[in-house]
């Protein structure tokens, strides 16, 4: 039961903490809970399409099915986040001008809580797919342990579900003129994170060759694998052994989103402007 | 306006994610038989020549899916029950690399790298 709590808790944390993030930053629009379980509750259902043709996606491109559909999928997410921090920088302008709260701006754009539905759709769906493969594996072999290891499964997703409510409170205690800086900087450094990940994905591909030399190996100092490597994972996209490719593909998210939000930003000391420290 | 920003975007991606899109260099690569059954690999120790990709064939008799994985490595894959998954590894410095099976902390085993 606790290898199984384990192993749902650990796929289901990624997800957790991003569908926490994007509750916090859509805050108090109205019908985003409708966009956002919405976005779970799709995630979910392809998930389980994926995990019965997990052997089919994998056979697809020479076996590399399974490592080119998570790069596209993550390429999607980090399109979908750069499109809304731009957005939101686009109309921070009308924000600051009447100091409203920062997430009634997205009220009037349903276009960017669908680009955050689809966002949380993708976590759910990579994470969620693993965990229903396993799930079904333990439920088809052995009969009695089933029962043990689906409650075990179960409390990894109540887990979850808790990472999910802890990142969202506990982004929701950040006053709300901080908070929009907040969330463009988590943003921002999410679809970098996403696109690094991409990168690693179609290197195990073997579609992209070049630059893959590893630069360096913190493992030592903080293994991925643990929670706090997990969460720095997600959060920042941590990887102790990056490529060369994985760090361009990072900083190309970064400037990228940088400068199109100054383009497109109303005015260049915007707060959300300046995700990170360059 | 938009539709401009999201073309931009899409368009840095794109020139980050295709630049050199290279599909065929696996061709001189070791390849590495791998059998999962009853929760074991077989065999549990393999080896590879240093300096060269590696391609690992795992093939997964259990009926239920396994995810071969290698911190060492840096490969992570679901294989699903009954079938056959591909792991490509880049050239490796000699040493002992261990991989394992993520849904199953018994099941462990080692590529000596030569």
């Amino acid at each position: 039961m606790l290898a199984a709590l384990i192993i749902v808790f650990r796929e289901v944390f990624e997800a957790g903490l991003i569908v926490g993030i994007v509750l916090a930053v859509t805050g108090s629009v109205p019908h985003r809970n409708g966009w956002i379980g919405g976005g779970v509750l799709a995630g979910a259902l392809a998930a389980c399409l994926v995990a019965a043709f997990a052997g089919a996606l994998s056979q697809l491109f020479a076996g590399m099915g399974q490592e080119l559909f998570n790069a596209a999928i993550l390429g999607i997410a980090v399109i979908m986040l750069t499109w809304h921090n731009v957005w939101m920088a686009h109309h921070g302008r009308e924000m600051a001008g009447e100091m409203r709260a920062a997430g009634q701006a997205v009220a009037d754009g349903t276009k960017s809580l669908l680009a955050l539905a689809v966002v949380v759709g993708v976590a759910v769906l990579r994470e969620g797919s693993e965990v229903a493969l396993f799930l079904y594996g333990v439920a088809a072999s052995d009969g009695g342990s089933g029962l043990s290891f689906a409650i075990g499964g179960f409390m990894g997703l109540a887990l979850g579900v808790a990472v999910c409510l802890l990142t969202y409170f506990g982004l929701m205690r950040i006053p709300q003129r901080a908070l929009f800086a907040t969330t463009t900087a988590l943003i921002t450094l999410l679809a970098a994170g996403m696109a690094a990940q991409a990168v690693a994905f179609l290197e195990r591909a073997n579609w992209l060759t070049s630059l893959d030399t590893v630069v360096w190996d913190s493992g030592w100092l903080l293994s991925e694998k643990n929670i706090a490597g997990r969460a720095l994972h997600t959060l920042i996209g941590y990887t102790d052994q990056p490529t060369e490719m994985q760090l361009v593909a990072y900083v190309a998210v970064l400037l990228v989103t940088f400068m199109l939000m100054r383009l497109t930003g109303s005015q260049p000391t915007n707060r959300g402007a300046s995700p990170i420290p360059l | 306006m938009v539709v401009m920003m999201r073309k931009l975007a899409l368009a840095a991606l794109f020139a980050v994610a295709m630049l050199p899109v290279s599909p065929s260099l696996a061709q001189q690569a070791t390849e590495i038989h791998v059998t999962y059954s009853k929760g074991q690999f077989q065999p549990s120790q393999v080896s590879a020549p240093a300096d060269k990709p590696i391609t690992f064939r795992v093939k997964n008799l259990d009926a239920k899916a396994m995810e071969f994985e290698s911190t060492s490595l840096r490969v992570e894959k679901v294989v699903a029950a009954n079938s056959e998954g591909i792991i490509n590894v880049r050239a490796l410095k000699p040493g002992r690399y261990e991989f394992y099976d993520d849904f199953n902390a018994a099941a462990r085993g080692a590529l000596i790298v030569q």
